[in-house]
């Protein structure tokens, strides 16, 4: 089966002028790959500052301009340039937000999920999206400001899903809201997927994530650190990186154990791995070079030792 | 229904008390003045050649005789009773010199008003959706260069250019000179006003365009329009800014009244237009205290007045406010 989303060696970087009329490129993503199949809901997780965001920005193709994209995206296994991005997007792929900040605070629900486009299928289409969501009629006539949390969110989905897309985007869907909220927000995510479409759910929160993803795709300082099924995260040896192994170990059910040490941003970045001035099983090799992304049973980690390092 | 009532009530309230407060300014600033009304009006040299009887009539009739707090306190007891009193200098009553005034000056105060709001609008919009590139340097530019340039000298220009050099427009005045008042078409009256309105408006935009490029700039930011990109939607400009921006920027355009009748005194002046502008400068150097007095009440009340529209209008557009009043 196609992926319906490969990216491969993805990098993003943006030009700012530093003193004078230095140019300074600073790096939000480095070297990011994934692959989203259809018909799965595929997580990737990060803390704030890994380039979660700007892996969503990349695929919808609304980088900013002083941005430049390198390395490979693929759709539906031809190439994603902007062009095909601007022609797909709002029909096959689709991004799912934060939340109700993202509603037009001046516009009713109605023609905003309509999004300009006007006859009679259009609005059938609209009512029956809002209706499959629970949401009546009248939400239509609504303006953002009165609409709950949770309702802003169904609204963002049901504008989301109008059209029957292939790829859904859906951009930390779910701060604000309580379990419950979340809970069902995710389980629309899982149905989304069940019908057929790949999802790929950017989020913070690996535990929620854990409950809907197929697979987890793990990022660190705008890199891809592991790609590994849902289940290599039930026990600490289903995992290959360390990082993935220090995420684990953070869960509340797994002993809360934060690891010391941040994360590096923009130019600070180490040479060799990122992840080697916190890692526990680091060795003088882990300093040098390029570190590979390397297959593992079921995934891939960007590790020399992978699986080696556990510590308890 | 009642907090709009109670709204109503402190508004009234609010603008008796900013008339009072404007006549009482004015009356002090007049009386205060070292321009004696009779020997500008009359001349030294007419003055000295008078008896001390006609100079006590006239003294009388320019009311320097008696002390200024029962003048101004005369003045106001029949301004509430709704006589503004008589205009000294053209000795009918202030009212209809005001209406008369008013009429000619509205052309060319409504002309500037919308001609600097929309224009203002438009260059903002433009400027503010292209943050950084050219259109947004060009707009700032010659924005910054307006708004620091004074509106007297503005107008100087435009006549030095099209009146005198060009020769396309009149030097001045409303009418043809020398023309029958009922002989002049609206053609030649709007010719008239053209360069006036002109200048005031140009001196209006600046503000407008800066405000709204902010604003623009601003919502462009904004969640809702980096949503509506991803989500493939087209005219984001027209649909979503638009709507967001016009709000303030409709406070602001009715707030902008007070500007546009402060710069048409100047303007007025520059080119000998018979506007309220003027009248208030001739009532103001000639100690024409009735109609200086009428004009200040007047177009504070217009100022006032497009405040409050403003804020109506705000609650009328902005369906926070008109859905939560509509809650009540």
């Amino acid at each position: 089966m196609t992926p319906i989303l490969t990216a491969e060696s993805l990098s993003v970087s943006f030009t700012r002028y530093g003193r004078g009329l230095s140019r300074v490129e600073l790096p939000g993503i480095r070297d990011l790959s994934l692959t989203a199949d259809p018909g799965q809901v595929t997580a990737v997780v990060g803390s704030s500052g890994s380039g979660k965001s700007l892996l969503a920005h990349a695929v919808l193709g609304i980088l900013p301009r002083n941005s430049r994209m390198e390395g490979t995206l693929l759709y539906d296994g031809a190439p994603l340039s902007p062009r095909r991005a601007a022609a797909l997007r709002g029909r096959e792929i689709v991004l799912v937000p934060q939340g109700a900040g993202c509603l037009d605070p001046m516009m009713q629900v109605g023609p905003q999920i309509r999004r300009g486009r006007r006859g009679p299928e259009v609005r059938t289409q609209c009512r029956q999206a809002l209706e499959r969501y629970g949401l009546g009629p009248e939400t239509e006539t609504l303006y953002p400001f009165q609409l709950s949390g949770g309702m802003a969110r169904r609204v963002l989905i049901a504008s989301a899903v109008m059209e029957g897309p292939r790829l859904v985007v859906a951009d930390e869907p779910t701060p604000g809201l309580d379990a419950r909220a979340a809970g069902r927000l995710l389980s629309h995510f899982r149905e989304l997927a069940d019908q057929g479409a790949g999802v790929l759910f950017i989020t913070h929160d690996l535990e929620l994530a854990l409950t809907v993803a197929h697979k987890v795709v793990v990022l660190y300082a705008g890199q891809t650190v592991e790609e590994v099924p849902a289940e290599g995260f039930r026990t600490e040896k289903g995992l290959a990186h360390p990082y993935s192994q220090a995420l684990w170990r953070a869960m509340p059910r797994n002993g809360f154990q934060v690891l010391p040490g941040l994360q590096p941003e923009g130019l600070d970045l180490p040479e060799g791995c990122a992840f080697a001035p916190r890692c526990p099983g680091r060795r003088p090799e882990c300093g040098r070079g390029q570190i590979p992304y390397i297959e593992t049973d079921g995934g891939r980690a960007r590790c020399l030792f992978p699986g080696e390092v556990s510590v308890s | 229904m009642r907090h709009r009532l109670g709204f109503a009530g402190k508004k009234l309230i609010r603008m008796a008390l900013l008339l009072l407060g404007t006549s009482l300014a004015a009356f002090l600033l007049m009386a205060a003045s070292p321009l004696d009304p009779l020997q500008t009006n009359i001349g030294q040299a007419a003055l000295g050649s008078m008896t001390r009887e006609q100079v006590d009539r006239l003294e009388e009739y320019w009311g320097t005789d008696t002390p200024p707090m029962e003048r101004y306190l005369g003045w106001l007891g029949s301004a509430l009773k709704g006589d503004f009193g008589t205009s000294l200098l053209y000795r009918r009553p202030v009212m209809e010199v005001i209406g008369q005034r008013l009429g000619s000056s509205l052309w060319l105060l409504l002309t500037a008003w919308t001609l600097s709001g929309a224009l203002g609008f438009v260059l903002g919009l433009a400027a503010g959706a292209n943050r950084g590139r050219w259109p947004d340097k060009l707009v700032r530019g010659c924005c910054l260069v307006l708004s620091s340039a004074p509106v007297f000298w503005l107008a100087l220009l435009l006549l030095m250019v099209f009146s005198v050099w060009l020769k396309v427009l009149p030097i001045g005045l409303a009418v043809p000179i020398g023309a029958e008042a009922a002989s002049v078409t609206l053609a030649q009256r709007l010719r008239h006003a053209l360069l006036p309105a002109l200048a005031l408006s140009i001196s209006g935009i600046a503000g407008i365009a800066l405000h709204t490029r902010e604003k623009t700039a601003d919502e462009m930011e904004r969640d809702y329009i980096l949503y509506a990109r991803a989500m493939g939607e087209r005219h984001i400009l027209l649909r979503h800014v638009v709507r967001n921006v016009a709000l303030p920027a409709i406070t602001l355009q009715f707030a902008s009244i007070g500007e546009i009748v402060g710069g048409s005194v100047l303007v007025e002046q520059v080119f000998s237009y018979p506007g309220l502008g003027q009248a208030a400068v001739s009532a103001g150097l000639g100690g024409d205290m009735p109609l200086l007095l009428g004009i200040a009440v007047v177009t504070a009340a217009l100022v006032f007045g497009g405040n409050l529209t403003a804020d109506l209008l705000y609650g009328a557009i902005d369906p926070r406010i008109r859905r939560e009043a509509a809650k009540r």
